[in-house]
C-alpha cells in the first residue's frame, strides 16, 4: 500500500515537468509552429530561474522565501520567453525551417543551462554547488491541514504549488482553445493560415503569442524541475530528455492539454516504474528504462493507422506562411 | 472599427526574390557570420571581462595553437561532416532523420563490442575491417525501423527517430554495466588501451588520419550518389512529390526504406569512426549532440558537400576554441554549445535575406 | 452630383517578380446594386485583380474608391470593414470546424464564444435568402455545393454590402447554378451590389447586368449586357475574332484498346468514388469524361495507369497485335511499358508527373531514367529530348537548366504533354489538359490529341469546358456519383442532354 502511494507520488512528481513542457507544446503546435526547441527552453528556463533566486539569496543576509520565489518565477518566464522570441523572430519573421530552428534552439538551450549550471558560482566568485534552498523551500511548500489527511491527502495534497499551476494551466489551455474566441482563432492559424488570414486573423501576432505564452510554460516545467524536484541545485544534463518526452506527449494527448495531464503521469510513472519492479538488477534496470520511448514509439504507430480528422495534429504544422506565396 | 490610415507613411513589403546573384548570396552570407561572431564576443566578454579581440586570439589558438590542438580540430571536422554527409539522403528526401544521434550510437556500441571481444583473438587489419561492416549494419537496423513504418503507416518520422536516440542511449547504459573498467566506474574506460587492437592505425603520422581518408571518400562517393545515380535520382523524386515518384513507378517504400539505410549505415560508421578512431570508448555522451548538429549544418549547405565541410570547419573551429577558453577560466566546456547556438542563429536567420527582398512602399494617395 | 460608385478602381497595377504583370494599369467601376461581371481568359488577370480588393495582395501602383472616398486595404481585415466580401474560388475554409464556426472565423465579438447567438442569427440569414445549412456540420462533411453556401452566408453574416464571387460557379451542377443565381438575384434585390468573376459567356448574359473585360492583365472596355452578344464578348476577350472550331477528323482505324470492366474504388476514408464503371476507348479516337470536377475522373484514369487500386472489377488492353493484358493485376511502370501513357494535370499542376524543383532534363527522365542496365542515369537521351520538346512546342523558357517552376502554366503543360507523346504511345490519356492555359496554348495542346488521334492512339480526355468537349471527342462520357450517367456521340448530341447526364439525369434513383 505504502508503495503504491510513493509510487503515485513519485510519477505525479516526474510527470508535472513533463506536463508544462506538452502543454507549452501544444499551445505553440496549435498556432502550425513545430518548436523542437521546447527541451532548450525548459533547461533555459530552469537556469534562469534558479540564477534569480541565487541572486537574490547572495545579495540579502535574510532571504525571504516567497520574494525568491517571485524572482525565480519571473526570471524563469523571462528567459523561456527569450528563448521562444529567438524561435518566433527566426521561423515568423524571417521564415527559417522550423525544425532546424528548433533543434539549434535546443542545442543553444541545453548549452545556457548546463553552462550557468555549472559556472555560475565561479562566475559569481564563489566555489562549489549552487544552491538556493530558501527559495526552494517555498517551491516545496506543501498545503497545510490537507496534505495531512492520509492516502488522500498524500495523493492530492503532498506538492508544491506548481504541481497544481501546471495542471490548472492544461485546464485553462484546453478552455480557452476549446471555448474561447482566440481559442477557435489559433486552431484557424493552425489549420490554414492562408484561411485565417483571409478571415482577418493576424497570422503572425497568433504564431508568436502562441509561441511565446507556450514557452513560458514550458520553462515553468525546467523550473519545477530545478526548485521542487531538485530542490533548488542544478545537476549538469540532470533534466534529461524530459523535454522531448514533453514534445512526444503532444501527439499522445491528440493536441488537447487536458489529455496531457493523465499523459504526463503516465510518462512518469514508466519513468521511475523501474524502481518499483522487483528483482532487477543493474542491467535490466537500464532495459526497464526504455519503457517511456518505446512505448511512445507503440503508441505513435498506433495513432498514425487512425484517421479521424479531428485527432491529426494541426494541418499546417511545420509549415511558414507567407501570403504572397504563388 | 476605426481604421483610417495615415496617408503617406510607408509600409514595408516583402517579395520573394526570383534569383539572387552568388556574389551578393555570399556576402550576405559573410556578413552574419561577422555578426554572429560579433554577437560571440559581447557574450564572451560579459562572462569573461576579457578583451574579445585577446578571446579571439585564444579561440583561434585553442583551435588550431598547437599541432595536437589542430588534429582535434580536423578530427571533430571531419566526424561532424560525415554525419552530415550520411544525413544528406535522407533529407533530400524530405524525410526528417533526427535519430543520427541513436544511429551513431548502434554504430559506436558494435564497434566498442567488437573491439573488446575480439581484441586479442582477430589479427588487427581484419577486425577493423570487420568492425567497419557491423557498425555500418547496426547503424542500417537503426535507421530502418522508422523508414519501414513510415513507408507502410506513415508514422511520424521525427518523433520516432527522436525515442530511438534514448532506446540507444539505454542500450548503451545497459551495455556499460558489463563492460564497465574498472568495475565501479560505471564507464567503460579506453578500450585495448595496451594492445591498441582495433584502434584505427596512424597515417600521416597521426591518430585520425584514416579518419579523415574514410570521411573525405565517403563524401565524395556520396556526392557522386546523389548526383549522377539512379537511386540518387529517385530519391530526390520521392521527396520532392511522392504522387510524381508514383506516378513514374518508383516503389515509394522501396526507395525510403532503401535510403534511411544508406543514411543510418553512413551514421553508424561514424560511430564506428568515433569509437574506433578517435575517443577509444563508449559512453551515452559519445554521439554527444552532433547527430543534431549535423542536420544543421547539412540543410544550411542546401547538401552541397563543399559547403558542409566549409560549414563544420567554422563550427568546430569555434567549439572547439570555446572549449579552450572556457577551461582557461575554469568554466565548463557546455560554453560552446551556447557559441554554437549563436552562430546557427545567424546563419539560419540570413538565408532569410537571400530568399526575400524586403521594399518599402510609398502608399500612394495623399490628399 | 451621381451617387458614387460602390467601388472604382484606378490604373491599378500588381507585378509578381520582375518579369509577370498580372495587372498593368486596370480601371473598374462598379455600382450599388448592380451584378458585374468579370470576364477574362485564364491568366488574364481576374482573380488578381479582386485578390487586392479582398486584402489578400497589395497594388505595387493605383488607387482604390470605396463609395467615393480612397481607401486603403492592406489586409483582409480592412476589406471587411469597408464591407467588402469575397467568396474564393478554391474555398478558404478549416475542415475540422463546424460550418458556424468558419462562419464567425475572424470576427470580434465576446471572448468566450456563444454559439447560440451564432447559430440563431446564421438560421435567421439561411431562412431570408433561402439556403439550406446545417450550422453545426463540420465543413469536411459536406458536399462542395454546401462548402459554397458557407462561404456565401459567411460573408452576408459579416454584413458586405459587396460580395466577389471567383468562378462560383465551377464546381456546380446545372441545376446549383441556378439556385445560385436565384440567390444573388435576390441579394441584388436587397440592394448589394455583386461582382462575378467568369469565364462562361452564357453565365455572363444570364446573370449580370455589365460586363467588364481583362486581357492579359490589362482592362479592355465594359458593355452593358444588354448590349453585350457571345460573338462580341468572345472578341473582347480574346482580341481578335476566333474561330471556336476544333479541326475533327473522322475516326480511322478503329478498334477496341482499353475495355473497363465493372470497376469499383473506394477511397482511404471508405467513401465509393466509382462505381460499376464500365466503357471501352478505342484506337483512332477521343473519348472526352465529362463530369463536374471530383466525380471520379481523377480514380478513373489513375486506375487505368495502375496508380488507383480497384476494389473490383477489371481493366483489359487489347494491343494493337491481339494479345490481352490484364492492366488491373500490373504495376505502373509495366503499363507504362505497354505504350500506355498518362499525363495528368491535377489542379496542383507540378503535383504530379513534373518535378517542379528538378530542370526540363531531370523531368524529361522521370518515366526512363531506368533504362539500361548501369546504375548512373544517362542524361544525354533526356537533353536531346527536352531540346526537341522545347523546340516542336514553342516552349518560352530560359535555357533547358531551368526549374520547370520556373515556368508559366502553358509551358509547363507543354513539357509534360510533349513528354509523354514522346514515345508515340497507344492510349493517351489527358486530365483537364488546357486548365490555366491561354487560348493559343489550348490550341496546341488540341492539336496534339488529333495529332495522337490521328496516329492510332486511343485518347481519353478529361475535361471541364464542355464546350470544347463537344467539339473536340468522338465520343463523351459523363461521370456522374462515381457512376456512368451515359456514353453518347459528341457530334450528335447537345450540351444540354450532357449537362442533364452531369447531374446523374438518368438512373441513380
Amino acid at each position: 500500500m505504502n508503495v503504491i502511494l510513493t509510487f503515485i507520488q513519485q510519477a505525479i512528481g516526474q510527470g508535472i515537468a513533463i506536463l508544462f513542457g506538452a502543454t507549452g507544446e501544444i499551445l505553440t503546435e496549435k498556432s502550425g509552429n513545430l518548436n523542437l526547441g521546447i527541451p532548450g527552453i525548459m533547461y533555459m528556463g530552469g537556469i534562469a530561474g534558479l540564477m534569480g533566486a541565487f541572486f537574490y539569496e547572495n545579495g540579502n543576509e535574510n532571504p525571504i522565501p516567497v520574494v525568491g520565489l517571485v524572482v525565480a518565477m519571473l526570471c524563469c518566464v523571462a528567459a523561456s520567453v527569450l528563448g521562444g522570441l529567438i524561435y518566433t523572430f527566426l521561423t515568423v519573421t524571417l521564415r527559417a525551417n522550423q525544425n532546424v530552428v528548433g533543434l539549434a534552439l535546443t542545442t543553444f538551450g541545453t548549452g545556457f543551462g548546463n553552462f550557468f549550471g555549472g559556472s555560475i558560482s565561479k562566475i559569481a566568485g564563489g566555489v562549489g554547488q549552487i544552491s538556493v534552498k530558501v527559495t526552494a523551500s517555498a517551491f516545496r511548500a506543501r498545503i497545510p491541514v490537507l496534505s495531512g489527511i492520509p492516502v488522500l491527502g498524500q495523493i492530492l495534497f503532498s506538492y508544491g504549488f506548481l504541481t497544481y499551476l501546471a495542471i490548472i494551466l492544461a485546464l485553462v489551455s484546453t478552455y480557452v482553445i476549446r471555448r474561447m474566441r482566440v481559442g477557435l482563432h489559433l486552431i484557424a492559424v493552425g489549420e490554414s493560415p492562408a484561411t485565417a488570414d483571409a478571415a482577418g486573423i493576424n497570422v503572425s501576432r497568433y504564431k508568436y503569442t502562441a509561441t511565446l505564452i507556450g514557452s513560458a510554460i514550458a520553462g515553468l516545467g525546467g523550473l519545477y524541475f530545478v526548485m521542487e524536484y531538485l530542490g533548488g541545485t542544478w545537476s549538469n544534463n540532470g533534466f534529461g530528455d524530459r523535454g522531448w518526452l514533453a514534445v512526444a506527449l503532444v501527439i499522445l494527448a491528440l493536441w488537447n492539454p487536458a489529455n496531457a495531464i493523465w499523459g504526463s503521469f503516465i510518462f512518469g510513472g514508466l519513468y521511475i516504474i523501474y524502481i518499483y519492479i522487483p528483482g532487477l538488477n543493474r542491467a535490466t534496470q537500464e532495459l526497464v528504462k526504455m519503457f517511456p520511448y518505446v512505448i511512445t514509439i507503440i503508441v505513435l504507430i498506433f495513432t498514425s493507422r487512425r484517421n479521424k480528422p479531428e485527432n491529426q495534429p494541426p494541418a499546417s504544422l511545420g509549415l511558414n506562411y507567407f501570403r504572397e506565396e504563388r | 472599427m476605426n481604421k483610417k490610415h495615415a496617408a503617406g507613411g510607408s509600409v514595408f513589403h516583402l517579395t520573394k526574390r526570383s534569383s539572387i546573384s552568388r556574389k551578393k548570396a555570399w556576402a550576405i552570407r559573410f556578413a552574419a557570420i561577422l555578426l554572429s561572431l560579433l554577437v560571440c564576443a559581447v557574450f564572451i566578454f560579459m562572462i569573461t571581462k576579457q578583451n574579445p579581440l585577446q578571446v579571439y586570439a585564444g579561440i583561434i589558438d585553442g583551435a588550431v595553437g598547437t599541432n595536437r590542438r589542430l588534429w582535434v580540430t580536423i578530427r571533430e571536422t571531419m566526424t561532424l561532416l560525415i554525419i552530415a554527409v550520411g544525413l544528406t539522403p535522407a533529407f533530400r528526401m524530405r524525410f526528417w532523420n533526427i535519430g543520427a544521434e541513436g544511429q551513431i550510437l548502434m554504430g559506436g556500441m558494435m564497434t566498442a563490442f567488437m573491439m573488446i571481444n575480439f581484441g586479442n583473438t582477430i589479427p588487427s587489419g581484419l577486425l577493423l575491417v570487420l568492425i567497419l561492416i557491423v557498425s555500418v549494419a547496426a547503424g542500417m537496423i537503426w535507421g530502418l525501423f522508422p523508414a519501414v513504418f513510415k513507408a507502410y503507416f506513415n508514422t511520424n518520422e521525427t518523433l520516432f527517430t527522436l525515442m530511438l536516440n534514448y532506446v540507444a542511449i539505454q542500450i548503451i547504459d545497459f551495455c556499460i554495466v558489463y563492460w564497465e573498467n574498472p568495475k565501479g566506474s560505471n564507464s567503460v574506460g579506453i578500450i585495448n588501451a595496451g594492445t591498441r587492437a582495433g584502434w584505427m592505425p596512424q597515417v600521416f603520422g597521426s591518430d585520425y588520419g584514416l579518419n579523415v581518408i574514410i570521411v573525405i571518400l565517403v563524401t565524395i562517393l556520396m556526392s557522386l550518389y546523389m548526383r549522377y545515380s539512379k537511386q540518387g535520382y529517385e530519391l530526390a523524386v520521392v521527396g520532392e512529390s511522392q504522387n510524381t515518384a508514383r506516378y513514374a513507378g518508383i516503389s515509394v517504400p522501396r526507395v525510403m526504406i532503401r535510403t534511411m539505410m544508406i543514411s543510418g549505415g553512413i551514421c553508424g560508421l561514424a560511430g564506428a569512426i568515433i569509437v574506433s578512431g578517435a575517443s577509444h570508448t563508449i559512453s551515452t555522451a559519445t554521439a554527444g549532440g552532433r547527430g543534431f548538429t549535423a542536420i544543421i549544418v547539412a540543410w544550411m549547405s542546401k547538401f552541397n558537400p563543399i559547403a558542409m565541410l566549409a560549414v563544420s570547419v567554422f563550427l568546430v573551429f569555434m567549439q572547439q576554441g570555446s572549449i579552450q577558453i572556457a577551461s582557461q577560466f575554469g568554466l565548463n566546456e557546455n560554453a560552446s554549445d551556447i557559441i554554437t547556438g549563436i552562430l546557427l542563429f545567424f546563419l539560419i536567420g540570413c538565408e532569410f535575406f537571400i530568399n526575400y527582398r524586403i521594399e518599402r512602399k510609398k502608399e500612394s494617395g495623399e490628399g | 452630383m451621381t451617387t458614387p460608385y460602390a467601388i472604382e478602381l484606378k490604373d491599378i497595377t500588381k507585378r509578381f517578380g520582375s518579369k509577370v504583370i498580372a495587372n498593368d494599369h486596370v480601371q473598374l467601376t462598379l455600382k450599388k446594386g448592380e451584378i458585374l461581371s468579370i470576364l477574362g481568359e485564364n491568366g488574364s488577370g481576374k482573380t488578381t485583380l479582386m485578390n487586392m480588393l479582398s486584402g489578400i495582395y497589395f497594388p505595387d501602383e493605383g488607387q482604390i474608391f470605396v463609395n467615393g472616398k480612397e481607401v486603403l486595404i492592406r489586409s483582409p481585415r480592412d476589406s471587411f470593414d469597408l464591407g467588402i466580401g469575397m467568396i474564393h474560388q478554391h474555398f478558404k475554409l478549416i475542415d475540422i470546424l463546424t460550418a458556424a464556426e468558419n462562419i464567425i472565423l475572424g470576427l470580434d465579438g465576446p471572448s468566450r464564444l456563444n454559439m447560440k447567438e451564432v447559430k440563431a442569427k446564421i438560421n435567421e440569414l439561411t431562412g431570408k435568402y433561402g439556403f439550406d445549412l446545417n450550422p453545426d456540420q463540420k465543413i469536411y462533411d459536406m458536399s462542395v455545393s454546401q462548402k459554397q453556401t458557407v462561404e456565401i452566408v459567411k460573408v452576408l453574416y459579416r454584413g458586405a454590402d459587396v460580395l466577389i464571387l471567383d468562378e462560383p460557379t465551377a464546381v456546380l451542377t446545372p441545376q446549383e447554378t441556378t439556385r445560385l443565381f436565384k440567390v444573388l438575384k435576390n441579394m441584388r434585390d436587397a440592394g448589394k451590389s455583386i461582382i462575378i468573376i467568369t469565364h462562361k459567356l452564357n453565365e455572363v448574359l444570364e446573370i449580370s447586368d455589365r460586363v467588364s473585360v481583362l486581357r492579359k492583365g490589362k482592362y479592355v472596355g465594359s458593355v452593358e449586357t444588354r448590349d453585350a452578344t457571345v460573338e462580341s464578348l468572345t472578341e473582347m476577350m480574346v482580341g481578335e475574332k476566333v474561330s471556336l472550331d476544333i479541326e475533327r477528323t473522322k475516326p480511322q482505324g478503329v478498334e477496341i484498346r482499353v475495355e473497363v470492366r465493372g470497376i469499383n474504388v473506394r477511397s482511404h476514408e471508405g467513401v465509393h468514388i466509382l462505381r460499376d464503371v464500365s466503357f471501352v476507348a478505342r484506337s483512332g479516337e477521343i473519348l472526352g469524361i465529362a463530369g463536374i470536377s471530383g466525380n471520379g475522373q481523377k480514380e478513373l484514369l489513375e486506375a487505368i495507369a495502375g496508380l488507383q487500386e480497384i476494389e473490383s472489377g477489371e481493366i483489359l488492353y487489347d494491343a494493337p497485335d491481339g494479345t490481352v493484358s490484364k492492366l488491373s493485376e500490373m504495376k505502373p511502370e509495366e503499363i507504362y511499358k505497354l505504350n500506355i501513357h498518362l499525363a495528368f494535370v491535377p489542379e496542383d499542376r507540378l503535383g504530379m508527373g513534373l518535378v517542379g524543383s528538378m530542370d526540363l532534363i531531370d523531368n524529361m527522365m522521370i518515366r526512363s531514367y531506368k533504362d539500361g542496365w548501369r546504375p548512373y542515369v544517362d542524361r544525354r537521351p533526356p537533353r536531346k529530348l527536352a531540346e526537341e520538346v522545347v523546340e516542336k512546342l514553342e516552349v518560352q523558357t530560359p535555357s533547358i537548366s531551368t526549374p520547370v517552376s520556373r515556368l508559366s502554366g502553358g509551358n509547363v503543360q507543354k513539357i509534360l504533354v510533349g513528354r509523354e507523346i514522346a514515345t508515340s504511345p497507344t492510349v493517351l490519356m489527358v486530365a483537364y489538359p488546357v486548365r490555366g492555359l491561354d487560348i493559343n496554348s489550348s490550341y496546341a495542346i488540341y492539336n496534339l490529341l488529333n495529332e495522337q488521334k490521328q496516329k492510332g492512339a486511343a485518347v481519353i480526355c478529361v475535361g471541364e469546358d464542355l464546350d470544347v468537349l463537344m467539339e473536340l471527342c468522338d465520343k463523351i462520357l459523363v461521370l456522374a456519383g462515381g457512376r456512368v450517367s451515359g456514353i453518347v456521340n459528341a457530334r450528335k448530341s447537345t450540351k444540354e442532354e450532357v449537362g442533364l447526364l452531369m447531374t446523374g439525369g438518368k438512373g441513380d434513383k
